[in-house]
Formats: structure tokens, sequence, C-alpha cells
């Protein structure tokens, strides 16, 4: 019998402290006592924050309490919903050469995984595992970078989390091969889950993670995420996110990234589909010479909810940030972007450009764009732009004056302004994947 | 029949009443220039037979080889052979100009009933033609008129022009900001795609076009109406004496 969250007249919090105290000693113990050891302080500051309320800041567009008040099966202890090789086939990237890790439920699946050989000390397993079998690692790091002291869904995670998936690359090694995490959700009924990522690239490693989200039941489900990952000395990590768990999907997800000197970040967020999904990314460029590349885009449509917020924490000097995130809003859906650079006091000569774009596709649809820009540091190069427009009659009428029907010519154009956020995916055929998804998105229709 | 037969077209853009009866017959073949003042309407004229949404037509009918334009939408104009080249070509960014090719060329032979271009045949087609107008076949792998000098958009036009082959070319001020090199380039290229089933409706200001252009036939627009039409000497004339000439002509003091 799942655990499930009680339907009982009381705040959001008091249930999963309930739920928490129910499992304590039994499914929460943590593969590792360091896990449990945070776990414990995790609840606390849980308790102590409590979720945002309506008019907290941080959430103001977002109204985060809608998708916390059902009923969702905590999936504590593992369940073996059926899945199949054939259920997880199509959510592979075609003519992707990749390791593959699937996860059904946020719990590492390791007869659907394949991954492969990897090269000399690297590490590609399920989170549960890791914890077991190196310990040593995944107490290093865990905990270190995603802060569930001050964020509470941070927090909630790290209370409750089961499992997940880790990637280490020791020094001076490269994974030739993306690690591909497939997350598959398969529920029987409401379903909360909380996996936790934990992504090591040493100084000098090189690596390419990407995850997928898909659903291949109809359920109601929140995932509460949180990624964390570290970049070594001179290090190049790229991720990739594509959310696309259907319209009953919603998800939370904290990611957090660490950079020492001469390192080389790429995040790069894809949501497609979700009732509401809220990303917090956070980069922590904390030596000099770093690099960081931060891209997204979001298709909006039906009652979709999307609020990207993030941070780039210039806390050294001699940094380079870029970030890039795109909205195609259509229907009655909403986009929210709010993109943070903070140059703190010392980091001098930080060059940090952002940008947003968003295309209004119907009169119903919402961008609510905030850029803020901290600057405390003199000699610094920022900017930041935001745009907001509909679909260009004039070019349109051009390419229907080339023979181009309406609906294929506002495909175009849709795609066209993609394209930035696609050139910048560097895996080719995650870039052919998603190009042609995003044109069978806008596609003229059949 | 005639290639194109406007009779008393009278268009509006919001309310304001641009055409004023406008008729005009271009048989296959034929070169037609017009030229007027600025703001007498040449574009709208352009823009109303391309099949731009926002061009009311209160009265008056145009015919394309007999059947009726207006009630085609912009694409189907072009598929039917009509081709405006753009006084301001629009910039597309992130739509690649092979990309863009392809589409509009495989979309003419989808409707002309043949199977799609072959990438070999696409690419000695596209380099040939882009040869007839000099344009940096470089171009070819940027965005549509993405960053490209005011003399490579008006090249692209007619370069896009030789690889679509209308039956009617509307050229939109094709020669405005283009110098004399350019100007002969243009000229040259269009000149090579002059075709006994092929007319033209040349738009211009200035008479120079049409020294390399030779006309079959000039009209001079003033406010929205056609109150001359003549042969090729007509340019010339209209360039010694200038508009108010035709001014005075037309709406006798
Ligand atoms: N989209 C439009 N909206 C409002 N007025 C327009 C529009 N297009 C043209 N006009 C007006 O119509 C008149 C004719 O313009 P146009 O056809 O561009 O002339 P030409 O090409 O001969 O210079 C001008 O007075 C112009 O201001
Ligand atoms: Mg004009």
């Amino acid at each position: 019998m799942p655990q499930t969250l009680e339907k009982i007249e009381t705040t959001p919090e008091e249930r999963f402290l309930t739920a928490f105290r129910a499992a304590d000693g039994t499914t929460l113990n943590g593969s590792n006592s360091r896990l449990h050891t945070l776990r414990k302080e995790a609840i606390e500051r849980f308790e102590a924050l409590g979720f945002p309320k309506r008019k907290a800041e941080a959430y103001k567009y977002t109204n985060i309490q809608k998708v916390l008040k059902r009923n969702y099966a905590l999936e504590l202890a593992p369940r073996d919903p059926h899945v199949t090789a054939d259920d997880i086939a199509p959510f592979l990237v075609p003519d992707l050469d990749a390791h593959v890790l699937v996860l059904v439920n946020g719990r590492f699946n390791e007869a659907l995984s394949s991954i492969g050989e990897l090269p000399d000390g690297a590490i590609v397993t399920g989170f549960a595992e890791a914890a077991r079998q190196h310990p040593d690692l995944v107490e290093a790091h865990v905990g270190q970078y995603a802060d569930h002291e001050n964020d509470v869904f941070i927090a909630l995670n790290t209370a409750f989390t089961q499992d997940g998936a880790f990637v280490y690359v020791p020094k001076s090694t490269v994974l030739e091969k993306p690690v591909h995490i497939v997350s598959v959700v398969a529920a029987e009924e409401d379903l909360m889950l909380q996996p936790r990522y934990l992504f090591i690239a040493e100084e000098n490693a090189q690596a390419t993670i990407i995850q997928t989200g898909r659903a291949i039941t109809d359920t109601h489900t929140f995932t509460n995420a949180v990624v964390e990952s570290y970049a070594g000395r001179n290090a190049h990590l790229d991720h990739y996110e594509i959310q696309d768990e259907g319209p009953k999907s919603a998800i939370h997800l904290s990611s957090q990234g660490y950079q020492h000197e001469h390192s080389v970040v790429r995040t790069n967020a894809f949501t497609f589909s979700g009732e509401l999904v809220r990303n917090n990314l956070r980069m922590l460029p904390d030596g000099a010479h770093c690099e960081s590349h931060l891209y997204g885009l979001v298709l909006g449509r039906d009652g979709m909810h999307v609020d990207n917020h993030t941070v780039v924490d210039h806390a050294a000097p001699d940094c380079y940030s870029s970030e890039l995130y795109k909205h195609l809003v259509d229907d009655d859906a909403t986009a929210v972007f709010n993109g943070r650079v903070l140059v703190r006091q010392d980091s001098q000569r930080i060059n940090a450009y952002q940008s947003n774009d968003s295309l209004l596709l119907s009169e119903d649809a919402d961008i609510y764009s905030k850029p803020e820009l901290e600057i405390y540091a003199d000699d610094v190069e920022c900017s930041h732009g935001a745009t907001t427009g509909t679909l260009d009659k004039e070019a349109i009428f051009y390419l229907q004056s080339r023979g181009l029907s309406y609906a294929e010519a506002r495909a175009l154009l849709l795609v066209a302004f993609a394209r930035d956020v696609l050139d910048n995916v560097k895996v080719e055929a995650l870039e052919a994947l998603l190009d042609t998804y995003v044109t069978a998105r806008f596609g003229p229709q059949a | 029949m005639a290639l194109l037969e406007v009779k008393n077209l009278h268009a509006s853009v919001e309310d304001t009443n641009i055409l004023k009866g406008v008729d005009l017959t271009i048989d296959g073949g034929q070169v037609h220039a017009i030229m007027g003042p600025n703001g007498s309407g040449k574009s709208t004229l352009a823009s109303v037979l391309a099949g731009r949404e926002e061009y009311e037509v209160s009265e008056g009918s145009v015919h394309y080889l007999g059947e009726d334009l207006l009630e085609l939408e912009p694409d189907e104009r072009a598929l039917e052979g009509i081709f405006l080249a753009f006084q301001y070509p629009v910039e597309l960014p992130g739509v690649s100009m092979m990309n863009f090719l392809k589409q509009a060329i495989n979309s003419k032979r989808e409707h002309q009933g043949q199977e799609e271009i072959k990438a070999a045949d696409f690419m000695k087609l596209m380099r040939e033609r882009a040869e007839l107008v000099s344009l940096d076949p470089k171009l070819m792998r940027r965005s549509v008129n993405e960053g490209f000098s005011g003399g490579e958009k008006k090249r692209n036009e007619i370069f896009q022009l030789a690889m679509l082959e209308p039956k009617l070319a509307i050229l939109d001020e094709t020669d405005s900001g283009l110098d004399i090199d350019a100007l002969r380039v243009v000229a040259d290229g269009v000149n090579k795609l002059r075709a006994e089933d092929r007319g033209f409706l040349i738009i211009t200001h200035y008479q120079r076009l049409l020294d390399y252009i030779v006309p079959d036939v000039v009209h001079v627009m003033v406010d929205g109406k056609i109150v001359k039409t003549g042969g090729k000497d007509l340019a010339i004339e209209l360039e010694e004496k200038g508009y108010d000439w035709i001014r005075g002509e037309a709406v006798p003091a």
C-alpha cells in the first residue's frame, strides 16, 4: 500500500510532516547515514520555511499551492510499475549513441537502462545505488550546492528523496557519448516524485547530460526534483533538460550548478508540456574565467503555466555569462521569466549578457518577464534585453508571396524564432529531434 | 488572352482611397513600366496584385490569365505565377535562404504536380541563378535578407524571381538605393529573364532603370490613377519635364 498524503483539513506542510514521521525509520532511512542526517536537517528546515505563500515575491505569478493540494501517493517504497522496453523506445533520441539510464517514477531501472561501457573511473548509475556504492563521492557533494537551508522545495526533496541519477566523470576524463537520463512516469493514481540528481565533472573532465521527462499514463503528477552539478577546474559540462510529461504534470525543478575556475557550463531547458512548470536554475561561477551559458525554450499552449527563474551569481572575477530564453506562448498559456544576474563586489571584469524574447500567438497568452541585474562591482559589462511581440504579418506575407501557405509560413517563422536556442544544442541527434519536434508542433495541420 | 487585365480598380487602406480607377492590360512577353511621384499609389497597386491583406478593393476587377485574381490568397497567386519583388524586402532571422528557397520551389513543383527537387539539381539551379545577378553564393547559408546590404537585398529579390520563374513579375522600385553598377547588374539579370510567356510590371520613380530595361509601354500614375500611357519615349520626356508637367496636364488648373 503506497503512502499517500492525507486528506486532512490542515496545512500542506503538515501533511508532509505527518508523512515524514510515519515513514521515518523505514523507507526514509536512506541508503547512507550522511543522507539520513541530511534528511533530518532538511525536514526541520522545511517545517521552519514553509511553502511560499500566495503573496511571496518569488512565486507572485505562479500559484504553486494549486498543485500542492492534491492527494498524491508519495512513492516511498519501491513498486514495480509495468514498463517495458517498448514503452521506453519512443523516448529515446533517434540516432543518438548514448549511455542510457532509465528512471521509472524516479527510480533507477537497471533492466531498462543500457549504460554501456564507460571510461575508467566514470560512473553512471542510480542515485541510491551511488550512495551505497560510492558513499565518499556522494557525501562530498550532495547538499553542497542545493541549499536545503533556505529553499523549501530543496529541503522537501532532501527529506523525501528516494532515488534519481548519478554521473561522475573523474579528472581529465572525457565522456565521448552523452548520458541520456530517460525519466518515465507510470502512475495509476496521482503521484508525487522527488528525484535527486548529482552530476560531477572533476577537473578537466567533460560530459554531456541529457534529461528527458515523459509520461506513459495520465494521472496528476507532481515532481519536485533537485539537480546538483559540479564542474571542477577547466571542466566542461553540458546539460539538457527536456520537460514533456503531458498536460497533467507539474514540475518544480531546482537546478543548482557550481563552477570552479576556467570551467564551462551550458544549460538548456526545453519545456514542451505541463500543467505547471517552475524551474529554479542557479549557477554559481565561483572561480575566475568561468563561462556559463543558459538557454531556454518554452512552447506554451492550452493553459500551461511555465515559470523560469534563473540566477547567475558571479562570485568571482573575469567570468562570462550569457543567457537566452525564448517563449512561444499560444492559447491561454502563461510564461514567466525572471532572470537575475548578481555581480558581487569583488567580481571585476565580468561580462554578463541576458536576453529574453517572447512571441504571443494568441490574445489570451501571457508573458511576465523581468530581468534583475544586481551589480556591486564597477568594472563590468552587463546587458539585458527583453522583447515581446506577435507574429510579423509582413514576414508572413513575404513568405506567402513566394508560394508558402499561411500555415507553412507561420511554422517556418516560429521555428526560426526558436532557431538560436536550437542552434546551441551541440548534440546533433538531439538538435535534429528538437527541430523536428518544434516544426511538427507548429507545422501545417494536415 | 491578356496576362493581366485590371479594370477600373479602386482600392483603399484603413478607409483611405488610394487607387481611384486603374486600368491596365499586360500581354505575355511585354514589359510595362509604371512611373509616378511618391505616394501616387504604385506600391499599393503592386500590393493589391500580390494580395496583401490590409488592402481593400472596393470597385473594379483584376483578371489574370482570364481568372479572377482577387479571389486568390497570396500564396495561391504565387503558385499561379505571380511574383512581387518587394520594395522593402523582409528580413527573416532564423530562416535560412536555402531552406526558404527549397520550400518555395517545392511548393511550386507540388502545385504543378512535380516531385520535390533533387538536392543536386537544387544546388545547381541556385548557383546558376545567383550568378545571373552576381549574388554571392555564401549568402545562401545566411538567414533570408538578414544583414544583407541594400543592394544585396534587391539582387536577392531578382534572384528569387529567377528561381521561381513566374509568368508575371512585378518589380517595386527595385532600382531605388542601387548605385549605377548594381543597377546594371540587376537590369542585365531582368533582361535575361525576359521571355515570350513572361510579363513584367516595373515600378520605378526614375527613368534611369528604363535605359537598361527597355519597356514596351510606359504608364504614369498620379493620385491613384494612370493619367498617361505611351511608349518608352514617355519615360524620357517625363525625366526631362518632371512630374509637374503631367500633373498640369492631368489636372487642368
Ligand atoms: N498600409 C498603409 N496604411 C496607410 N496608408 C498607406 C498604406 N500604404 C500606403 N498608404 C498611403 O497610400 C498612398 C500611396 O502609397 P504608395 O502606394 O506606397 O505610393 P507609391 O508607391 O507610389 O510611393 C500614400 O499616401 C501612402 O501614405
Ligand atoms: Mg512605393
